[in-house]
């Protein structure tokens, strides 16, 4: 994130606007991804109108960053006109897809309205591998080539991965295919539980040795002595931290209008259906729960070596059962980075087997400039 | 003495007032800029149809205490920088339809 971003996500934050939102359109799909944490049956998705009103809603609560996602969201009829109001009320939009269904007419109509940027899931460079992930044979091959089409109308395109048993040996043939199609690339080595709480997949999880060996890959994570390096003690500061923008400055809307802190952390604080957006982002009790929680407010995190520094998701904590809880996965995550037991984990007299992890970022994404600040005009 | 010329808000940008400033995002490369007031005002204000200098007589100048000839020189300094960032475009006639740019592969 650019640093321009960031004192934007500061302000956002003093002024108690919601700078970004995640809705998904749909959570059907037309691939059946063994991880996905996803229940893929339409159980009343909104309408093209609820969702063009929530739209107008978000862009006048301040809503500047919209990820669309899903579900696949070219199974959507009315994708294109979702998108066109979407970018006729000036959101910075981005898109995830598998891109199995863009083609070269597609990629030219998300071109000429302006969409920021396209992340596609790739799981592997190889067609077995890959296929194998997504129940779909001939998958791979499509979405290579609905990357191409969006590369040669000139979109900025990111190759999403998750690290899982499956595709661990394949983490640098998708880098380098990504290298090779001139797109941007991340690796998420998590696996998320499902959103009704349902943990059986995370059995998918690459497991110790596969983390360990990329923590300390330099081509994926830089300075692996930096990266792994022991956390620093807790600081004051440190103690009144906030966990992630999760409720703060972002949320996510489910399909049937639910609205979440985020698509990791599936809180109902009320449906966008029933009230307005702007109604649910200030008066909701659960966002000010959310939003009133500090590190020194957590059980066991707050005295944990790893508190500063650990990247502690609030979402996979709550699916754990308490929000002001540890989040065991990343508890994991930190040992497996550092080779220092969390204080949960002392506290379980637990060995990881698995973990969550960060999202390593393999390419920079937005640069940022200041305009008008000189300018001699006289400034008020 | 300044040129007459017209401005118009890019249409591949993705843009947002927060607070006093705004935020304007370049679909061409992803470029984040922040306009200061007086910016956002002009940047607002420029719909193709409106000519800079009215722009600066009605809309700037009440608001600041600006000579006006002076901020007229740095109303359109301000727009050329825009415009080269690709986020306002500017011409000597009057734009109804702000025009797409080329592809950059």
């Amino acid at each position: 994130m650019s640093k321009l971003l960031q004192e934007m996500g500061d302000r956002a934050l003093q002024l108690g606007v919601p700078l970004s939102a995640h809705i998904d359109l749909t959570y059907r799909c037309n691939e059946q991804c063994v991880h996905c944490y996803l229940d893929h049956h339409d159980h009343g998705e909104m309408t093209t109108t609820e969702i063009k009103r929530l739209l107008k809603e978000m862009a006048e609560a301040g809503v500047f960053i919209l990820t669309l996602s899903g579900g696949e969201i070219f199974l959507r009829k009315d994708f294109f006109e979702i998108l066109e109001c979407a970018r006729e009320l000036t959101f910075c939009i981005k898109l995830k897809t598998n891109a199995v269904l863009i083609r070269q007419a597609q990629a030219k109509r998300l071109r000429d309205l302006g969409v920021e940027s396209v992340q596609v899931s790739i799981y592997s460079h190889r067609p077995e591998v890959h296929d194998a992930v997504t129940k779909v044979p001939g998958s791979l091959r499509r979405s290579i080539e609905g990357i191409r089409f969006l590369k040669s109308q000139g979109m900025k395109v990111i190759i999403a991965n998750v690290l899982m048993t499956k595709n661990a040996d394949d983490i640098h043939g998708v880098h380098d295919l990504a290298a090779e199609l001139g797109v941007e690339s991340t690796l998420d080595p998590t696996v998320s539980p499902m959103m009704d709480g349902d943990r059986s997949i995370l059995n998918l999880n690459a497991g110790d040795a596969a983390l360990h060996k990329l923590f300390r890959d330099p081509s994926l994570i830089g300075n692996a002595e930096e990266f792994c390096v022991p956390p620093p003690a807790p600081t004051p500061d440190s103690m009144d931290s906030l966990p992630c923008s999760a409720g703060h400055t972002g949320c996510y809307v489910s399909p049937y209008g639910e609205l979440y802190p985020c698509v990791a952390f599936p809180l109902s604080c009320g449906n966008v259906r029933q009230q307005r957006f702007i109604d649910i982002w200030r008066n909701s009790e659960q966002l000010k729960e959310v939003r009133s929680i500090r590190l020194r407010d957590l059980s066991g995190c707050s005295q944990c070596v790893h508190g500063a520094t650990c990247t502690r998701c609030p979402g996979m904590a709550f699916l754990e059962g308490n929000m002001r809880g540890p989040s065991t996965a990343d508890c994991q995550k930190s040992y497996a980075r550092t080779g220092i037991p969390s204080a949960n984990l002392q506290a379980k007299k637990e060995v990881p087997a698995s973990g969550r992890l960060i999202q390593i970022q393999l390419v920079p994404g937005f640069t940022g400039t200041r305009l008008g600040h000189p300018a001699t005009l006289p400034v008020q | 003495m300044t040129k007459n010329i017209y401005v118009a808000r890019s249409s591949r940008i993705a843009a947002r007032k927060l607070g006093e400033e705004m935020l304007v995002m370049s679909a061409r490369d992803s470029t984040l800029f922040t306009l200061n007031a007086t910016a956002t005002i002009l940047w607002q204000a420029a719909d193709g149809a409106t000519p800079l200098r009215e722009i600066v007589e009605k809309k700037i100048c009440p608001e600041f205490e600006v000579e006006e000839e002076q901020a007229q020189r740095d109303a359109q300094s301000l727009a050329e920088e825009l415009a080269s960032h690709g986020i306002l475009l500017i011409s000597q006639e009057p734009i109804s339809n702000p025009a797409r740019e080329p592809v950059q592969v």
